[in-house]
């Protein structure tokens, strides 16, 4: 029996010999499917695997303690008798500020971070020049982000003034463990001394800080078990604890998360390669008839044809999942440097065994099961063909009741939702996808069949002899409408969906950020500084958009129950419960608002009692299962303030204006502590730099945003992302050539016999090329056409769905990609005539 | 022994029914050598066909060295076929991707039999192409592909052995090498060989003629070889003809 399989494959291997180029190229198709997966998996390996090894670095101890509020005395002499029990702790308060610097007088909006001696316990942070980060301690010292330096025209050596206080930039930062360079969009980082935090007088009444105590626990001791028994005495005093494992967590999901994302564009990928695998291995079928029919005559059942044609199939798609997981492993090597930023951890690049090996399996299985439906095809060819030869499409005729065939198309669908739901995690969305794949390409092959009998149709007796046979070759017999259509169509397809959610994102975007009627954004503001502020904003010829009073409060009850038994249930969303608000009153609403349920505030006269309203936001309103006239009583700084609520809003979030989940109605909260932001309106940078400066001159606890500058950053990254996604569609596009190949491939020797025979009775040249042109131009016509509408619908429905939004089509792109698809088709269409040309009528006759 | 029994083969193209071949019967004995002539369309090939368990019978029997091939499924009759059928054909049919040496290789290779190698050189040094096993079929003349086929044809040791005009695409002298060749191996193989052609000078060297006519066994005689039998062959072949003009009234 074993000999038998040896012989099977031995023969099998040299029946390949002259076929393995071929049969190599339609099984690449898969390759940049593989390559895709590959270089996604691999790299959220390395992330994930760099976050584990560097996890107490990204955390900076093994415990932290966070808090928005300062810690009560009470946390803080357990902090203390924990030091004497052996678990030192290092301190870290983070909030923005004003920064200036006197001899540039440049001004900026920084971060602060005034860390204790110690911080941080695990990791290193490295600066420029280097080894500096030990001396911050020394004295009034401050370590910055390189782009303060250039925003402020400021060098090393420069007093930085914050606040009240005075610091001397010691050097620039290189590298924050767990700290990626994204998080200086807002603002560039500033380590400082903690013991120099009091001389700023930055952190008054509601100032936004966030508080955190790293520890360092003694090796034997676990920290996730060092902290359990402290968790209800911390969750009292609203303080976050996490471990250094519930921070990897945390961050390798996120990780995880994106690259399933991304890993979806790489199964759409293998499947478009499948689909190339298939019409190629469909020509190479139609190629070996002739061998299969010698092969039965000489005693081959059709199970050892299958064997040996599988064999190849099998071999040659290993390799071109091979081939795709190495170049996978070379575009995984190049991430790192083009989303650096984005990642919070150092990556070290290595090889994934595991993603390599999936790689593998999953691209040689998809080859395969996408090649086994043409292949079973050879079973059917008959001994008799040996002697009497009938055409391709007659002999590889195949039964719709023929099991194997039936198994093969549930292998088929089976993969792609095995695959679509192991990536998704989810088997509904998985099933979704699936479904929708389908469907894209039911539609596609519908679209085909309605081009060949609306050729068959039109076609017109008085029309050129050229443009009627390519016409017609739509129709004939063998034609290849539907594998060229499926293919660009599909290829096109995921192109534009790919472009067209990432421009109807921007597009999104960019008409939010300029509808936005402010520029410069003051926080931070004491009530006693808002009229004064205010006045000085307005004497400096400028318009105050928004003046905005901002009281911070929490969540005691709804209806009666408190929050602490809220939280117990699990119906409810616990982060809106456990929130700090940052509330606002006021009587009407702002344009960034709409009304989503319930009435605006009445006047205090027309309700039924005497409580204050509230409008909350409707996602908010949703976690909290609040409807219309319920009770919920607000703990603003110690006070209860019962409310009723009202109505929900609407809000749109994206623009750069200020926004709440709660709005109360003005009597509600006017005994209430407040602060203010204020919103204003300047022409340009030169204006904005002078009045950023004389505001902290006066107030320096007053911090402001340019929000152009914002906006900038945030473009800048818009623009990476749109980079990446103009990579993924070159990378695609790339990937419709072997797959259009192997589409065109399925009929080219049907069409150069047919060339040639012209030729032999007299077409020239240029009939011949004008018949090809004719007929590829309305391939490549309606595969993309149909692929476009097809990617208007899956971007209408992820826009409406899954980024909620609305879908506005982008043409230009859509043609761009379009005539980009139709002339690959063209050319490739070209490309494998040329063989009309190169062959004598006489070597084509005598082949038979 | 081969053994055909009211042979018949319809081909069904909507509602007209065409018969290629009617009622066909004969015995043929262990190591006979039959040819089968006719003009073209006369149902040879469809017969050969029949015989060698290609395609099946609408209606009829025919019995391979014992075996009803009725009761064989498709993959079966390619067992058999693997075992005791060996063919020539007239485009030699070698699979071109193949060697000659790995061409003479394959019956035996199917079978799981790891002696091919050496069977399939001595077989390809008796037809004279020691020197060319490692050539492809594109390398080769078409008198070489023939005897390469011829080869192969016998590497199993055929207890029958069908050839489909194998000198149809050979000069005069190349194919009667091949047929002398062909000859000789019978000799020391035994095997019953079922020659088509209508080349009547290659007809006449079988020991029995079995003349076909549009689907019908017009004639089946001994042959014999000298000139007489063959001026008798012209005549009978003549008469052939003459059957089919009249069964045509298109002719």
């Amino acid at each position: 029996m074993t000999t038998r399989w040896r012989l099977l494959g031995r023969l099998a291997w040299r029946e390949s010999r002259t076929a393995r180029r071929r049969l190599l190229l339609y099984m690449s198709s898969i390759s940049l499917g593989v390559a895709a997966l590959v270089a996604i998996d691999s790299f959220s390996g390395n992330v994930t695997r760099s976050i584990r090894e560097q996890s107490r670095a990204l955390l900076g101890g093994d415990l932290s303690w966070s808090s928005r509020q300062r810690f009560p005395a009470s946390i803080d002499s357990l902090i203390d008798s924990l030091r004497v029990t052996g678990a030192p702790s290092a301190r870290v308060t983070t909030f923005a500020s004003m920064g200036v610097v006197p001899r540039t007088a440049g001004t900026r909006l920084v971060q602060v971070r005034a860390v204790s001696a110690g911080y941080p316990f695990y990791g290193e942070i490295t600066t420029e020049p280097a080894g500096l980060w030990a001396r911050l301690h020394d004295n009034a010292n401050a370590m910055v982000d390189p782009t303060l330096l250039i925003a402020l025209d400021a060098q090393i050596g420069d007093t930085l003034v914050l606040g009240f206080g005075r610091f001397r930039i010691l050097g620039t930062l290189k590298n924050v463990p767990g700290d990626p360079g994204l998080a200086a969009v807002i603002g560039p980082r500033v380590y400082i001394p903690e013991r120099f935090l009091p001389e700023t007088q930055l952190l008054v009444f509601g100032s936004r800080a966030e508080y955190e105590v790293l520890f360092r626990v003694p090796e034997e001791v676990s920290p996730g078990k060092f902290v359990a028994r402290l968790r209800p005495r911390l969750e009292a005093a609203r303080i976050r604890a996490r471990t250094v494992t519930e921070n990897e967590m945390n961050l390798t999901e996120a990780i995880e998360r994106m690259g399933d994302f991304l890993g979806i564009v790489g199964l759409v990928a293998l499947l478009l390669g499948g689909i190339g695998v298939a019409s190629g291995v469909h020509a190479f079928v139609a190629h070996k008839i002739d061998t299969v029919a010698i092969l039965r005559c000489l005693g081959a059942t059709s199970g050892q044809v299958l064997v040996v044609y599988v064999t190849q199939a099998a071999v040659m798609g290993l390799l071109g999942a091979a081939a795709g997981a190495l170049l996978g492993i070379g575009i995984q090597f190049l991430l790192p440097h083009v989303i650096a930023d984005f990642i919070p951890v150092d990556v070290a690049v290595r090889l994934e065994p595991a993603a390599l090996g999936l790689g593998l399996l999953v691209g040689g299985w998809v080859a395969l099961v996408f090649a086994l439906r043409p292949l079973l095809a050879l079973r059917s060819v008959s001994p008799l063909q040996a002697l009497r030869r009938d055409a391709d499409s007659t002999v590889l005729r195949m039964r719709w009741r023929d099991w194997p065939r039936l198994l093969v198309n549930v292998a088929l669908v089976g993969s792609v939702l095995a695959i679509a739901v192991a990536r998704i995690g989810a088997l509904r969305d998985g099933a979704i996808m699936t479904l929708s794949i389908g469907v894209a390409i039911g539609i596609l092959a519908a679209s085909a069949s309605l081009l060949s009998a609306v050729a068959r149709r039109m076609l017109r007796r008085g029309w050129p002899y050229v443009v009627r046979q390519g016409v017609a070759n739509l129709y004939r017999p063998a034609n290849q409408t539907r594998a060229v259509v499926l293919a660009l169509g599909f290829g096109t397809f995921l192109v534009t969906t790919l472009y067209q959610v990432q421009s109807n994102l921007v597009r999104e975007f960019t008409i939010k950020t300029s509808a936005s009627s402010g520029n410069l954004l003051f926080f931070d503001v004491q009530d006693d500084q808002a009229l004064a502020l205010d006045s000085m904003v307005r004497a400096a010829g400028h318009a105050v958009v928004q003046r905005t009073p901002i009281v911070t409060m929490r969540i005691a009850s709804i209806n009666g129950r408190a929050t602490e038994a809220l939280l117990k249930d699990s119906a409810r969303a616990t982060w809106p419960l456990r929130r700090e608000y940052r509330s606002t009153y006021r009587d009407s609403m702002v344009h960034t608002e709409t009304l989503a349920g319930g009435r605006w505030f009445r006047a205090l006269g027309a309700r039924r009692d005497s409580l204050g309203e509230v409008s909350v936001e409707r996602d908010v309103a949703r976690e909290l299962r609040l409807r219309i006239g319920d009770l919920v009583t607000w703990d603003v700084q110690g006070v209860p303030v019962p409310t009723r609520v009202t109505s929900f809003r609407e809000v749109d979030w994206a623009r750069f204006e200020p926004n709440f989940f709660v709005v109360f109605s003005p009597d509600a909260l006017t005994q209430a502590p407040r602060q203010f932001v204020l919103l204003t309106k300047v022409p340009d940078d030169l204006a904005t730099a002078r009045l950023q400066r004389r505001v902290v001159d006066r107030f320096p606890n007053v911090s402001s945003i340019d929000l152009s500058l914002i906006q900038g950053t945030l473009s800048g990254i818009l623009r990476r992302v749109s980079v990446a996604v103009r990579f993924l569609a070159l990378f695609s596009l790339a990937m419709g050539v072997p797959v259009l190949f192997s589409a065109v491939a399925a009929t080219r020797r049907a069409r150069v016999r047919e060339g040639v025979l012209l030729k032999t009775l007299g077409a020239t040249r240029r009939q011949i090329e004008r018949i090809l042109l004719a007929e590829y131009l309305l391939l490549g016509a309606l595969g993309s056409m149909t692929g476009i509408l097809l990617s208007f619908a899956a971007a209408w429905a992820l826009m409406r769905w899954e980024f909620e939004s609305a879908f506005v089509p982008a043409f230009p792109p859509a043609v761009l990609i379009g005539g980009l698809f139709m002339a690959l088709t063209v050319v490739i269409g070209a490309l494998s005539g040329r063989d009309v040309f190169r062959e004598t009528p006489m070597a084509a006759l005598r082949e038979g | 022994m081969l053994v055909a029994r009211q042979l018949t083969k319809e081909y069904r193209s909507g509602t007209h029914a065409l018969t290629v071949l009617r009622d066909v019967t004969f015995e043929i004995p262990q190591g006979a050598f039959v040819a089968v002539v006719g003009p073209s369309g006369s149902g040879k090939t469809t017969l050969l066909g029949l015989l060698a368990g290609l395609d099946t019978p609408s209606r009829g029997t025919v019995i391979l060295d014992g075996t009803d091939l009725a009761d064989l499924d498709e993959d079966a009759r390619a067992r058999l076929r693997g075992e005791k059928v060996g063919f020539v054909f007239q485009s030699f049919q070698l699979i071109p991707t193949l060697t000659a040496l790995e061409n003479v290789q394959v019956p035996l290779e199917l079978r799981g039999d790891d002696s091919a190698s050496v069977r399939a050189r001595d077989l390809l040094a008796r037809v004279g192409l020691s020197d060319r096993i490692d050539h492809f079929p594109a390398q080769l003349s078409g008198g070489e592909q023939q005897r390469v086929a011829l080869a192969r044809a016998f590497v199993n040791a055929p207890r029958i052995l069908f050839a489909d005009e194998p000198t149809g695409n050979l000069d005069r002298a190349t194919g009667a090498r091949i047929v002398e060749l062909l000859e000789s191996l019978n000799h020391e193989s035994g095997s019953t060989i079922i020659l088509v052609t209508h080349d009547a000078a290659l007809a006449a060297r079988a020991a029995r003629i079995i003349r076909l006519a549009d689907g019908v066994v017009v004639s089946d005689s001994e042959s014999q070889s000298d000139a007489a039998s063959s001026a008798a062959s012209d005549r009978d072949a003549v008469t052939a003809v003459g059957v089919a003009v009249d069964a045509d009234p298109k002719l």
